[in-house]
């Protein structure tokens, strides 16, 4: 199967500091890749080069074979890479509901004019919306939250929104930056299987940044790791697992006295 | 407390319909015998034009006469007329309900618009009170969407209002006036009342090519930087205008033909209120609330921040032209001084008192701020010390206002409220 997201040789500085260096990364349909790294590593920053926030000195990203380096976020998120943040990144005053219906921004061709005039186009997509969100959040289980603000949710229903609202743009990739950051292991068991969820009913490829190392063996197929920006092992789990280099970096050079 | 929640109870299940109808009559009182006979037989000289707050604060001795004035003629009939139609008022809405909603709001707006034509119309002052206050309420509602929804700080809304006055008014004394400035009118001056909309509109448009100038800074840079673009921006225009001959420089411009009766007004605030409530509760327009909690979020969710951005100070600039073209046909004189600093202030009042993020607070600010500040007149200088201590206080209980966060729902507004089930 060809790549459905391909970096190759990505390289970003931050004025003179050299953030990430040579990166490259493969992702297949459908497969599971995580990125570990102790911090301050740039796990982030990737991600962030990545879906646009920045955009990498070096180096070329390429969506199914088109390129993506350059463009705005926006576009490249409607392109189908959505993504979660490591501090939430949710919008304060709004509620459940809206937040689903917000990321579905793209998928509306009513326009300005439609929305001050409340025409049929625009109700009717409006509708189609609310349903698909409907939908959205039942499968994430935050229906019974649909009205409540945002932030009185706790915090494991706060980031099952935040991954509700990524899936509704419809991704081909997703992107879960740190996703069981701040959880409790009940939380956590429950991340894992809604992330197993999403992956089969939606046959989306997955990318995420994590630090706990039994849920990155659990659920990744493949696992790269990166030190100081630069990939110094990546391969099956199995493999990483047992790498002394990728053991070094985490736990430090053991010490022969 | 017991009192109000007796009263509370008493009263809910009335619904809209009554109350306006209770309101109708309480003006028609005032309509035929407000002056004859009430007024009269309470020793007031005339019939008091703000509720009597003039005459209480001027003569204090009148205070008992110009309450019960408001007693008799406004309070008793109101809630007693409210209390008794409830009875087939209720059956009305029920019915309405089942009908379009549009029709059911177009008819109690009707009843609404025909109540406020009575009472403005028993004298002049009234009338542009009421004017003054509907083009304050298209003002507040469309700085809102800057300063609410998109929750920039802008302070050009002066400056859009008087690019927009300055337009129509040059539009319509060049095409339909005759006067001294642009000479005979080009256009026979029955046409007038029927451009005059396009002339508004043109004006709008005007007013938000100019809002480009601080739209396109905002992609950059928020907060009290923007603040001070937008400050710079107002300036400009006002400078801009008292340096430009053509148009009357610092003296002015005056001559406007009275293109905006209460009538006109009335439905471009209805017009202003409808598009921009579309507005703000389509994706499209909560789009503004997203860019505002957190552009990062947003721009991964696909929403495109600039356009947004550029939306918001395009659409509340539109409206605060067509709000200055209202202005200037209603003082029929318009000079650059008059959108300076102190409207600014007053725009500002408006919004942040009545509540940040909502149109039916945005309508509470601006009528509240307009009514206080007619009815505290005779107090001259102490006025504007108690209108910015209600501020204050104000802020300190709800620091987003009166009413922040809260949208119009038509529906539960005029709906029904026979048997209304206990806790709903």
């Amino acid at each position: 199967m060809s790549a459905l997201l391909n970096v190759n040789k990505m390289t970003h500085y931050f004025g003179g500091l050299r953030a990430v260096h040579n990166y490259n990364l493969n992702i297949k349909p459908q497969q599971i890749t995580g990125l570990i790294g102790p911090n301050g590593a740039g796990k982030t920053t990737i991600f962030n080069l990545i879906t646009g926030v920045y955009t990498p000195t070096e180096g070329s990203i390429t969506l199914e074979n088109q390129n993506i380096k350059g463009l705005e976020t926006n576009e490249i998120a409607a392109k189908g890479l959505g993504r979660t943040f490591q501090n939430l990144a949710l919008w304060r005053h709004m509620n459940v509901l809206d937040h689903i219906k917000m990321a579905h921004y793209s998928q509306l061709s009513y326009g300005l004019m439609g929305s001050f005039f409340n025409t049929r186009k625009c109700r009717e997509q409006e509708t189609q919306v609310e349903e698909n969100s409907y939908r959205l959040l039942e499968l994430f289980d935050i229906k019974h939250h649909a009205d409540q603000n945002v932030t009185n949710l706790p915090y494991g229903a706060q980031r099952r929104v935040e991954m509700a609202r990524a899936m509704a743009t419809n991704p081909k990739i997703l992107f879960l930056d740190e996703p069981t950051a701040g959880m409790t292991p009940d939380e956590l068991i429950q991340m894992i299987k809604i992330i197993r969820q999403v992956h089969q009913d939606f046959k989306v490829a997955i990318f995420l940044i994590e630090h706990r190392m039994k849920f990155v063996m659990e659920l990744c197929q493949y696992i790269q790791t990166l030190v100081f920006g630069e990939l110094i092992a990546e391969g099956p789990p199995e493999e990483i697992q047992n790498n002394p280099e990728v053991i070094e970096a985490y736990l430090g050079k053991e010490d022969l006295t | 407390m017991e009192i109000a929640k007796k009263f509370k109870n008493t009263f809910s299940t009335v619904p809209m319909l009554s109350w306006l109808l209770g309101t109708l009559t309480a003006v028609a009182i005032e309509y035929f015998w407000g002056y004859d006979y009430i007024s009269y037989y309470l020793g007031l000289s005339k019939i008091p034009v703000l509720f009597g707050a003039l005459i209480m604060l001027k003569e204090p001795m009148m205070i008992p006469g110009a309450i019960g004035y408001d007693l008799i003629v406004y309070v008793i009939p109101i809630l007693l007329i409210a209390k008794t139609t409830a009875f087939f008022t209720n059956p009305v809405a029920a019915i309405l309900e089942k009908m379009p909603l549009w029709f059911s709001v177009i008819l109690h707006l009707l009843l609404f618009y025909y109540t406020l034509h009575l009472w403005a119309g028993i004298n002049d002052y009234r009338n542009i009170i009421v004017r003054l206050t509907l083009i304050s309420i298209i003002l507040t509602i469309s700085i809102n969407v800057i300063n609410g929804y998109q929750g920039e700080f802008s302070c050009s809304h002066p400056g859009f209002m008087a690019i927009g006055a300055y337009v129509s008014s040059a539009l319509t004394l060049f095409l339909f006036a005759n006067d001294k400035m642009f000479g005979t009118a080009l256009l026979p001056q029955e046409l007038g009342p029927w451009g005059f909309p396009f002339i508004l509109i043109a004006g709008g448009i005007a007013a938000s090519l100019g809002s480009l100038l601080v739209a396109i800074p905002s992609f950059k840079t928020r907060g009290d930087y923007l603040a001070i673009i937008s400050l710079a921006f107002m300036f400009i225009v006002k400078s801009a205008v008292e340096n430009l001959n053509v148009i009357g420089g610092a003296r002015g411009m005056g001559g406007q033909p009275e293109y905006a009766p209460l009538p006109i007004i009335f439905i471009w605030t209805i017009i202003c209120i409808w598009v921009i409530h579309n507005f703000v509760t389509s994706i499209m327009g909560k789009a503004l609330n997203a860019v505002r909690d957190d552009e990062a979020a947003s721009e991964s969710m696909t929403v495109k921040t600039r356009k947004t951005k550029m939306t918001a100070f395009m659409f509340g600039a539109f409206w605060a032209g067509i709000a200055g073209g209202l202005f200037a046909h209603v003082i029929a004189y318009i000079n650059p001084g008059m959108f300076s600093i102190n409207r600014l202030a007053e725009i500002l009042a408006m919004v942040y008192f009545g509540g940040l993020n909502s149109i039916v607070g945005s309508i509470v600010g601006a009528v509240s701020i307009n009514i206080l500040g007619e009815a505290l007149r005779p107090l001259e200088l102490f006025k504007w010390i108690i209108i910015p201590l209600i501020l204050i206080f104000v802020m300190i209980f709800r620091p987003y206002g009166l009413i922040s966060f809260k949208e119009i729902n038509a529906k539960r507004l005029l709906r029904s409220k026979h048997k209304r089930e206990q806790g709903v």
